[in-house]
């Protein structure tokens, strides 16, 4: 197999991860108007709890059926947003609604750096292992080389996520409500709409898939301390190219970046790490607000 | 006016200089760190007068302490001034390249971007195996204009050095706050657009904010590898920047001075949090900077009261 369809390959893999760990901060964003560096570690919390999740689905006997534990992965990724959801926007977070945007970039600064330290209290900071899930699809064999079958799954999965988001978003009515909640939020009120309903909803669909995409990672790696600290910020040059609030600008984004990545370890390896922001940084330069973004009026 | 201003310099500086005197040893460490990293952090003040925050001081930080070390390194030149210069002169430069295009961003948009810079060269550095990797380099102790002090005596002269950094960049920039410039970039925190009807080049303004931010930022970075001994791609990495902004916050934009008391007070919680619950001091701060978040919301300088003349 020759070396851009390599590229190409590894590129989808790593976009299609890249993808559902962004889409949720970019959803986020749209709706509440708020950056969420704690996305990092609710992705943290998501592959702790898919770690825990799958240990104990397999210490009662899992084995028998071990397909069962992807059900598990995502009920930790679901038990996840459903207890910290609501504890962060409806505990903190809704008191910072209308405030400048880089502050309330810190405040959720200020709960990353608090559940980084939950977690080393919760897990401890040895590293969990859960490999069984990520060996059980096999391999698949391409040309001379062989992928694990897991990978797939994952680009599978970010296109099934990035489907069901957009169909909700664009074809159910509840959608259509976010839609007019992220257009004017006021307007929507006086219209009826329980605006704090669609925040506390939105914030948890978001959390959701920041602790999906750290499930689906957790059989990939060995789950440590300080995982989301990384991940936080590659979400965050995903979502700044495809511009703030825009689905389809993290997909782009997602690929965009998972490409160059790809290319990047396969012809000039020492640029791997710094591949990302490069991008981010030569889009930001000639679509100062990224790719899909709303243009907005200044206001005087 | 500028007879207070000095007024206050000097007096700080003595503040500062007994330090030199009654500070233990390990204390006095602390503090040189601080300030250090106070004086990155008086960078970001001053671009956050004009209702910017940079996530990616961290950028200058390191490249002062890079510059600084391989200066010493490779040429052999230990002089701590000429190695401070050297940063400074790097970052100036850097700094104008980039600000006039960054001047441009705002909000959200500034701060990635300039973090994105910042993760350039922490990406770049930890691959690069001859600059150390993520290992980073050491860097040998300063001579001060061919004395060569050892043990408290270096302390205490490394201290004394920043001390006078810090009084000298502090006063240098209540002058540049106070000045036409520094208004403006105050009037464009309430509204940008207005500056710019009334004629003023918002962007230029920001432009001189960043490229200050930057020298500073290289200054600090020095001090910091001097002190340390040791550079590595952390520098630039983004909870680094993290902190400076950290300490921006909770000093706030009004005052010089409660920069670097910020400073001196995010360094004891870290070391006393480190030293009592080694796995919850980010905990600690986390809860630290919402209460200042909530509490404060102009930081520390909002406590001092204003006096009359003064720009608010």
């Amino acid at each position: 197999m020759d070396l851009a369809a390599t590229i190409l390959v590894d590129g989808l893999i790593y976009a299609g991860w890249l993808f559902i760990v962004s889409v949720g901060l970019t959803l986020v964003f749209g709706v509440l108007n708020i950056l969420n560096i704690a996305h990092g570690s609710l992705y943290a919390i998501g592959a702790y709890a898919a770690a825990s999740m799958v240990g104990a689905y397999f210490a009662w006997g899992g084995d028998a059926f071990p397909y069962g534990s992807y059900v598990a992965m995502i009920v930790a990724a679901l038990l996840v947003a459903l207890v910290l959801g609501p504890l962060l926007e409806r505990g903190l977070l809704r008191f910072f609604y209308g405030r400048d945007e880089v502050l309330n970039v810190l405040v959720t600064y200020a709960v990353f750096l608090i559940l980084e330290d939950v977690m080393k209290l919760i897990w401890g900071v040895n590293p969990y292992f859960v490999y069984e899930p990520y060996t059980l699809l096999g391999d698949v064999e391409m040309g001379p080389l062989f992928y694990v079958g897991y990978d797939f799954a994952v680009i599978a999965a970010a296109i099934i996520v990035g489907l069901a988001v957009w169909l909700s978003l664009n074809r159910t009515r509840m959608g259509k409500v976010v839609l007019a909640v992220i257009h004017d939020s006021e307007m929507s009120q006086t219209m009826g709409v329980n605006v704090q309903r669609i925040y506390l909803g939105a914030f948890m669909a978001g959390a959701f898939l920041a602790a999906l995409g750290g499930a689906l990672t957790a059989p990939m790696i060995s789950v440590t301390p300080g995982l989301g600290v990384n991940v936080i910020i590659v979400a965050f040059a995903v979502v700044i190219i495809g511009g703030l609030g825009s689905i389809p600008g993290a997909a782009i984004g997602a690929l965009m970046v998972g490409i160059s990545r790809a290319a990047s370890v396969h012809m000039l390896p020492e640029a791997e790490l710094f591949i990302i922001y490069f991008v981010m940084a030569i889009v930001l330069l000639f679509r100062p607000e990224g790719l899909f973004a709303k243009t907005q009026a200044r206001k005087i | 006016m500028r007879t207070n201003l000095m007024l206050s310099a000097v007096g700080a500086f003595v503040l500062l200089a007994a330090g030199a005197v009654l500070l233990p040893d390990w204390a006095m460490f602390l503090c040189a760190m601080a300030l250090a990293k106070g004086l990155v952090s008086l960078g970001i003040v001053g671009m956050m007068r004009g209702g910017l925050v940079s996530f990616g001081q961290g950028l200058y930080y390191c490249l002062g302490a890079y510059t600084a070390t391989l200066v010493a390194g490779q040429l052999g030149v230990s002089d701590i001034f000429l190695l401070t210069l050297l940063s400074a002169g790097v970052c100036l430069v850097v700094g104008a390249l980039f600000g006039p295009l960054l001047a441009g961003y705002r909000g959200i948009f500034f701060a990635m971007l300039s973090l994105a810079l910042s993760m350039v060269l922490y990406g770049t550095l930890a691959k690069l195996t001859v600059l150390g990797g993520t290992d980073g380099l050491n860097i040998g102790a300063p001579t001060f204009f061919g004395w060569d002090p050892e043990g408290r005596a270096l302390q205490t002269a490394l201290y004394l050095y920043v001390a006078v950094l810090v009084v000298v960049a502090g006063t240098l920039m209540r002058i540049y706050f106070d000045s036409e410039q520094g208004l403006i970039t105050l009037a464009t925190r309430d509204n940008e657009l207005r500056v710019e009807y009334l004629g003023a080049s918002v962007r230029t303004v920001m432009s001189y904010n960043y490229v200050f931010g930057a020298v500073l930022g290289g200054i600090g970075g020095t001090i910091a590898a001097l002190a340390l001994g040791h550079v590595d791609p952390e520098f630039a990495f983004w909870t680094t920047s993290g902190e400076f902004v950290f300490v921006a916050i909770l000093a706030g934009y009004l005052s010089v001075p409660a920069v670097f008391v910020a400073a001196i007070i995010l360094e004891m919680v870290r070391s006393f949090s480190n030293l009592y619950f080694p796995n919850t001091w980010q905990l600690a701060l986390g809860i630290f900077l919402l209460i200042v978040i909530v509490v404060l919301p102009n930081g520390l300088g909002s406590l001092v009261r204003r006096r009359k003349g003064d720009a608010t």
